[in-house]
């Protein structure tokens, strides 16, 4: 956590109701993103028991496994989790836009749109998760045979959860509480903010209250966490849950031997049981995501979306042309690529918060990765005339009471003017204060004299990062996956998709 | 020559230290192994180790690559090379393989942006160069194929395949391996596949990092943020490995912690005896004291430090910000008395003694937020200080001073994260003196070790690593509490 974080936190605290920690919405959401509540049957890696699926608040579908222990009807259930999912999907993919092409990529078209999915914690994107690992794999044919769309489907939440959700600056999909915690500082603990109920009671305490009561955020917290109240929001049941109503039914269909009134009543019950647990759940859903459209859209939101919809393209192009289930584990060179292509998102990510939202920019200026000040003197005519023709080099020096930490030779950049990075030429104390005294080197134009509006003057106020002076490099060219060199194992056997693929552990 | 001054032992361990060379070179040549690993701790003679190789094995006619992490790193392997081989006929003295006087080719690959730094420019010729074995180029096929070539990793694993050498280069060192991430390696290894490499480097250092979480990849032989010698290794367990036994660094009284805490199962010791280094502090005057207000204590964490090589200064216990204030200035008066008091050193290289000028002293801590507030507490002191280094961990790997003082990753702190406990920066701390360490604490920290026993996640797959960062704080701090010096309650 970092300390303006934390300070937040304790504002928060103080305050007793959250507090802002960013002015913007640093993710994109989409007009109709599907909700998804799963759960799963406690103790069991990856056995589905309900899940509550919607693009429409007013219109969720309630999916639920009335035996979870059986292979048959987890299957059935996967077949209509896809139906809705792949439906949802496909829906996405009417009109398209032409990319022009650029030296390494040749025209191609992008969907206008992507899916989104929108789980209530980072335990739902893990049960997705999961559920992508069991479904990818399966098969039509053969022994076992299961529904078409299952291995689909498979392979869709493999790539919701597994590859896009990790990626930073991706949304296609969301756990609602990280969303709202990188949104809203409560002062509650990081742990308490996973519970869906209790977040959103720091931010809208009044949306807890019942008529005429008035509540701070931790009075509504300590209502939230009435499990009564607001049931868990999943991926697991709680334990009263299970013992009180989960395992009786279970236990009937056990001593029913198959009758088919009991199956019915048993299947009726438990529908009736966890419609009525999930539906707070599905409530504060839409509400967070209420919250969370009444923020102002990002700068960078257009741009981080159509990185997502030219993911979704290429995805869903493979999915059509047959490509095989994701591998249960990544070789050496795609994992290298994975690590480049995650560490390359993390970077423009952060950069693209710092420079859309104030907030962020301060927490660097607290780490020492900033500097804010008022330009004190230009010289806005200097020049470097070592070469054979001048450059400008203009030196501006900046007044700031920020600690300066960076040193000199040090690139930075200000949110006014992104693609100039000056250079730090020296630092020196004056009083309280420090002057920072800048090169700048670029971002001028092409000719001898600066373009106009290209140096500082003389009054303004900026504020200077290395975060936003962070220049990204294409990742270095790795060996083909057939040349892998013996550091690194040899060139991999070439992956073919076997029966055995599912035969994992826990199944 | 340090042998002839301290006696036998030396001189024995000297030859010790030859013979693990003389094996790496038999293993290297014999076409046996793919590649070799050398593991160093911490001033064993990793370089010299490096430049000799690499004579060695551009001897076979055959080309050699070599891979540093930096470019500091570079340049300071070719200034090593060029000197130690660059100059034809001049006499080596202690080396009877005199027949060979053949001057080396050094080629250094650079980015765009490079300037020669001024070790680089005396290698290049000209008129106020000591030779020109060097050539500086941003191409391999630039170069006009030098027998070494040498570049960063970053640069190397951007070189293309029509420059390279036919079939690849025979040979490749890789320095400083335990830092380079195994996606780095990968991106360079098809480079020498077909050849030999030699792994050296010391894996009692800081990890290499993501930005990201790596936990997906954990348990996986190819985990991409792991270290490159950790991918070898699991991928080929049966590389010979080698271990430099003794360093020249550290002091007799710094070894056997640095060795128990970090290097429990690679015992090695130092090449210095006891007697041979010494370290001398001028007396308290009451000028000198007065001078710098009431320092009794840090005078005596400086006495203490002269003469048993360890010092703990504790400050009371309390729990700080990141940037204790006091914990700040306490570095900086520490390293202001030890030039003012005129610390002198003795070893058998410098006999006559050594002044501990600014220059010699290091101050290294956890964050760069706390280098900067004990810089500034340092010019706040006096402008004859600006020559000590402060800098953190990270960047303090690879550099050698007289004394250095710490702050103490864990001082004043209410938690201990995994960043904070890691053994890479501790020993990366507690190894950069040749002759005495002083580390600055708040109290309480074994308490707070305590507090916080292990709670991340176990990864199936991944191998123990052992010390873990609590048990060699423990360690630590346990010999630390022999060289207590409480500061008192506030100044």
């Amino acid at each position: 956590m970092s300390a303006l974080a934390a300070l937040a936190r304790v504002e928060a605290f103080a305050a007793d109701r959250a507090v802002p920690l960013a002015t913007v919405r640093h993710v994109h959401l989409s007009p109709h993103p599907l909700v998804v509540v799963p759960i799963l049957l406690a103790g069991e890696a990856a056995a589905p028991l309900a899940a509550l699926v919607g693009t429409e608040r007013a219109d969720p579908q309630l999916l639920v496994v009335r035996q979870p222990r059986d292979r048959d009807q987890r299957f059935a259930f996967l077949a209509d989790l896809a139906r809705i999912v792949v439906g949802y999907i496909e829906a996405r993919r009417g009109e398209t836009e032409v990319v022009e092409a650029t030296r390494n990529h040749e025209e191609w078209e992008r969907h206008l749109d992507a899916p989104q999915l929108i789980v209530p914690n980072p335990g739902g994107i893990d049960a997705l998760r999961l559920l992508g690992r069991s479904a990818r794999f399966r098969s039509s044919q053969g022994p076992y045979p299961v529904d078409p769309l299952v291995p689909v489907l498979g392979r869709y939440l493999t790539w919701f959860a597994e590859d896009r959700a990790p990626t930073a600056g991706s949304s296609v999909c969301l756990a609602l509480t990280d969303v709202l915690a990188a949104h809203w500082a409560t002062g509650q603990s990081a742990l308490e903010d996973q519970h869906l109920a209790a977040l959103l009671a720091w931010i809208v305490p009044e949306r807890f209250a019942t008529a005429g009561q008035r509540l701070t955020g931790s009075q509504a917290a300590a209502l939230a966490e009435d499990p009564g109240r607001w049931p868990s929001a999943g991926p697991a049941t709680d334990p009263e849950f299970d013992t009180d109503v989960l395992s009786p039914l279970i236990s009937a269909q056990r001593n029913a031997d198959g009758d088919p009134a009991v199956e019915r009543r048993v299947e009726n019950e438990l529908r009736a049981a966890l419609g009525e647990r999930l539906a707070p759940t599905w409530d504060l859903m839409w509400q967070g995501i209420e919250l969370l459209r009444a923020l102002p859209e990002a700068g960078h939101d257009g741009h981080r979306w159509m990185v997502d919809r030219g993911r979704f393209t290429d995805f869903a192009r493979g999915v059509d042309e047959g490509a095989p289930p994701q591998p249960r584990r990544e070789g050496a060179v795609a994992a290298a690529k994975r690590l480049a292509d995650l560490e390359a998102a993390q970077e423009s990510y952060d950069k693209q918060r710092a420079l859309d939202d104030p907030l962020v920019l301060a927490g660097y200026r607290v780490t020492g990765e900033a500097f804010a000040g008022t330009v004190v003197a230009v010289d806005a005519e200097r020049q470097d005339t070592s070469g054979r023709t001048p450059k400008p080099r203009p030196h501006v020096w900046l007044r700031t009471a920020d600690p300066v930490v960076l040193r000199k030779g040090t690139k930075v950049a200000c949110p006014q003017r992104p693609n100039q990075r000056p250079v730090i030429v020296a630092v020196k104390r004056e009083g309280e204060d420090h002057i920072v005294e800048l090169e700048l080197v670029d971002g001028m134009g092409r000719r001898a004299i600066p373009e106009e509006g290209s140096v500082p003057e003389e009054g303004e106020y900026r504020c200077y990062s290395t975060v936003l002076a962070a220049e990204r490099f294409p990742p270095p060219p790795l060996p083909e996956v057939a040349a892998t060199p013996w550091t690194h194992g040899g060139p991999p056997a070439e992956y073919m998709p076997t029966g055995a693929d599912h035969d994992e552990e826990w199944h | 020559m340090p042998g002839r001054i301290a006696g036998e032992s030396v001189a024995d361990r000297s030859a010790d230290a030859r013979a693990v060379i003389e094996r790496v070179t038999a293993d290297l040549l014999s076409g046996a192994h793919r590649g070799v690993i050398v593991d160093s701790p911490p001033g064993a003679g990793k370089s010299t180790l490096v430049v000799e190789l690499a004579k060695r094995l551009a001897d076979t006619g055959e080309p050699v690559m070599i891979v540093a992490q930096t470019n500091e790193q570079v340049d300071d392997l070719v200034d090593r090379l060029a000197t130690a081989h660059g100059q034809c006929g001049r006499p080596d003295s202690g080396d009877d393989s005199s027949h060979d006087r053949r001057s080396l080719t050094i080629g250094r690959l650079s980015a765009s942006g490079y300037v020669p730094s001024d070790r680089v420019v005396r290698h290049l010729g000209g008129a106020d160069a000591v030779d020109d074995s060097v050539t500086v180029a941003g191409k391999v096929g630039d170069l006009g194929r030098p027998e070494v070539t040498i570049a960063t990793a970053a640069k190397w694993a951007r070189t293309g395949a029509a420059d390279w050498p036919e079939g690849g280069w025979r040979w490749a060192i890789l320095d400083e391996a335990y830092q380079m991430r195994s996606d780095g390696l990968l991106a360079i290894a098809p480079r020498f596949a077909a050849g030999t490499a030699l792994f050296v480097g010391d894996p009692g250092q800081l990890d290499p990092f993501a930005t990201i979480d790596g936990d997906r990849w954990a348990g996986s032989a190819w985990d991409p943020t792991d270290s490159a010698v950790a991918v070898v290794r699991s991928h080929n367990p049966d590389l010979p490995v080698h271990r430099l036994p003794y360093s020249w660094r550290l002091p007799a009284s710094a070894a056997p912690l640095v060795c128990k805490a970090f290097y429990p199962f690679t015992p090695f010791e130092a090449g210095s005896g006891p007697q041979d280094r010494a370290m001398k502090v001028s007396g308290v005057g009451s000028a000198l004291a007065g001078s710098t207000g009431f320092a009794g204590p840090v005078d005596q964490a400086i006495d203490l430090a002269a003469e048993s090589g360890w010092a703990l200064y504790e400050l009371p216990a309390r729990h700080t910000v990141r940037t204790d204030a006091e914990a700040l200035e306490a570095c900086a008066r520490l390293a202001a008395r030890l030039v003012r008091r005129e610390a002198t050193v003795f070893d058998p290289a410098y006999a006559e003694g050594r002044q501990v000028t600014a220059d010699r002293i290091a101050i290294g801590a956890a964050h760069r937020d706390q280098a900067a507030g004990i810089r500034a507490a340092l010019d706040r002191l006096g402008a004859d200080l600006t020559g000590v280094t402060v800098d953190t961990a990270n960047r303090l790997q690879g550099r050698e001073y007289d004394v250095c003082i710490v702050l103490h990753p864990l001082s004043g702190r209410r938690d201990a994260t995994a960043f904070h406990l890691e053994t890479g920066r501790l020993c990366v701390l507690l190894s950069r003196h040749r002759h005495a360490c002083i580390v600055v604490a708040r109290a309480g920290i074994p308490e707070l070790l305590d507090a916080h026993p292990h709670t991340d996640p176990v990864h199936l797959g991944v191998p123990v690593k052992f010390p873990d960062g609590w048990e060699a704080h423990q360690a630590v701090l346990a010999h630390l509490a022999e060289h207590r010096v409480p500061a008192g309650a506030g100044r």
